[in-house]
């Protein structure tokens, strides 16, 4: 058992790259639309959230309003693309399209397959990060150099979803329970971790619980980094707890899908 | 080194309560075209899977290529090319991208595929096709390119799940011809099938498998012989089981499937006599063949 799990682990530094590469591919042949996807989502948000709120608001935790925003949604959306990258485009490459068989029928491990997909997803999540860093740093509230800062921690938070995403469609028999991930976790931790209002405004118990959740940790790491402030509670922590929320996913998802595909 | 491409000693799995496939030994030499015949739900896909690594067996022992499996699977996979029971290809890429994509996963360089993928083209009958999107092939087509898609590491082995169900009979012989040129150059085949004429044209041996369990093994026309080893009658058109009594003495074995009576006649002209004047019947005497032999085993017909 112990062995034969060892051997669905990945099997080199490198494999993975194949994967990824794979993923690249596909994803050149509609770039451009993928693109200005990414560059429209955030700029409505920002315009319509920060404008219409930011007047209402004023300013929040020493700066205004918008900038303030702008940093929360880097975060929400490196977790929303990597989630979603998983949730529906791994997914279907693991299951309808049987990408994945394909791929596992050469040198490639289990583990190679679901890291490479890991990295894809995380690279998705920088694309999407510096889509609305750019429109953030041209209306003027982030520098061009804090954008790149916070580069590493958007990768970082892109894995980490993409790695709890992965757990889900390990165990989801279709699409249609995705929604429950969506609906009960992810849109829950958008509120509770600060993204879109300060956590103090939360009541103590909530603070509480939010301080474990792994967006309220990259929102505490990108934030500052935007702002080009210290981050509160220690960079090292943080980072070593989403270090935590992108490695444990993997060995579990990497089982449930050794049970899923392999049997 | 031993000489057997793949090695099966006792091998069992079983899905909860299900046994899938049951204490089954088999080797296939170096060179070697084996098939694994039998209808659907015999447990062919399982043990294809389970040479690959895929599936673990609940005990027995597996080795491909001198390698034990599972344990040591993905370097058996190296040399190991496989055609899936269903397409797994990249619709959107074109044919050269998804050879280019699959050589990347066994660490070919993107120049070392350019350079082989002329010879795979050519041999796929796909050099026309080179920059057109998978999608836009025909299912013949598609089928050539996982074959030449399986070629891509040069492999020893070449393991086949059902490599030609679901394509037109034009289609289906321009495979088997393709896979009778890989055999001349020396390639190992394991093939599943439940295409009989696929089996006979092409194994060296086979095994026919029903219920996870082998019911027979050798060279095809060796267990024609030995099973039949005479004429086959086939009679049709009225109530098979009226002849049955009849026929009886004439025959050496007779077999009721559907509305077919099968007549193991070694002296075909007796048995004509016996149905002589009898209205609306068609009649038609053939050698036997492999089917002949698995409902002659199993007392029913494959599925076609």
């Amino acid at each position: 058992m112990g062995e034969s799990y060892a051997a669905l682990m990945p099997a080199n530094p490198y494999n993975w790259i194949a994967v990824w590469r794979r993923n690249f591919l596909a994803w050149r042949k509609v770039a451009l639309a993928s693109v200005l996807g990414n560059l429209a989502d955030p700029i409505t948000n920002l315009f319509g959230l920060g404008f219409g709120l930011g007047l209402i608001v004023g300013r929040v935790d020493g700066t205004s309003y918008i900038a303030f925003l702008a940093a929360g949604m880097v975060a929400t959306s490196a977790m929303t693309s990597a989630t979603f990258e998983t949730m529906y485009a791994t997914f279907a490459r693991m299951d309808a399209k049987r990408t994945w068989e394909a791929i596992l029928s050469t040198q490639l491990t289990l583990g190679d397959v679901v890291l490479g997909e890991l990295v894809w997803a995380a690279s998705k999540s920088v694309l999407a990060g510096t889509a609305i860093g750019i429109v953030a740093a041209t209306l003027g509230y982030a520098s061009w150099a804090s954008i790149l800062y916070a580069m590493p921690m958007v990768a970082l938070t892109g894995l980490v979803f993409a790695s709890l995403a992965m757990v889900v469609i390990s165990l989801a028999p279709s699409y249609d329970y995705f929604v429950f991930y969506q609906t009960l976790i992810l849109t829950p931790m958008v509120f509770l971790c600060g993204a879109i209002f300060p956590m103090s405004q939360l009541p103590s118990s909530f603070q509480q619980v939010a301080g474990f959740l792994p967006l309220a940790h990259s929102v505490d790491l990108i934030r500052p980094a935007m702002l080009e402030r210290a981050a509160s509670g220690g960079a090292a922590f943080h980072v070593g707890a989403l270090c935590m929320y992108a490695v444990l996913p993997f060995f579990v998802s990497t089982a449930l899908f050794r049970r899923r595909l392999l049997r | 080194m031993s000489s057997a491409a793949i090695e099966l000693a006792g091998v069992r799995k079983s899905f909860g309560d299900k046994i899938i496939v049951d204490e089954l030994s088999f080797s296939v030499a170096r060179g070697e075209c084996f098939g694994l015949l039998g209808p659907n739900g015999a447990g062919k896909s399982t043990i294809a899977r389970m040479l690959l690594g895929m599936i673990s067996p609940d005990a027995g022992k597996i080795t491909v290529l001198n390698e034990p499996v599972p344990a040591r699977a993905r370097v058996a996979r190296v040399r190991i090319g496989v055609v899936p029971q269903f397409d797994n290809l990249e619709l959107e890429f074109t044919v050269r991208e998804n050879l280019l994509v699959f050589g990347r996963y066994f660490g070919m360089s993107a120049r070392k595929v350019e350079t082989i993928v002329p010879s795979l083209l050519a041999f796929a009958r796909l050099e026309s096709k080179a920059d057109v999107r998978v999608a836009h092939l025909s299912g013949g087509m598609k089928r050539r390119l996982t074959l030449a898609r399986a070629l891509i590491n040069d492999p020893h082995l070449l393991v086949m799940d059902e490599p030609t169900t679901g394509l037109d009979p034009h289609a289906r012989h321009l495979i088997w011809e393709r896979l009778r040129v890989l055999l001349a150059r020396g390639k190992t085949i394991l093939l599943t099938t439940h295409f009989m004429e696929e089996a006979e044209r092409l194994c060296d041996r086979l095994c026919v498998l029903e219920s996870g369990r082998k019911i027979a093994e050798g060279k095809p026309d060796a267990l024609i012989d030995e099973h039949i080893g005479c004429d086959v009658i086939e009679i049709y058109g009225g109530d098979p089981h009226e002849f049955v009594e009849p026929l009886r003495p004439y025959a050496r074995h007779i077999e009721v499937s559907g509305e077919t009576l099968f007549c193991y006649a070694p002296y075909p002209e007796q048995v004509r006599v016996q149905l002589r004047g009898r209205a609306g019947l068609r009649i038609l005497q053939r050698p036997p063949n492999l089917e002949d032999v698995f409902l002659r085993l199993t007392g029913r017909e494959m599925e076609k």
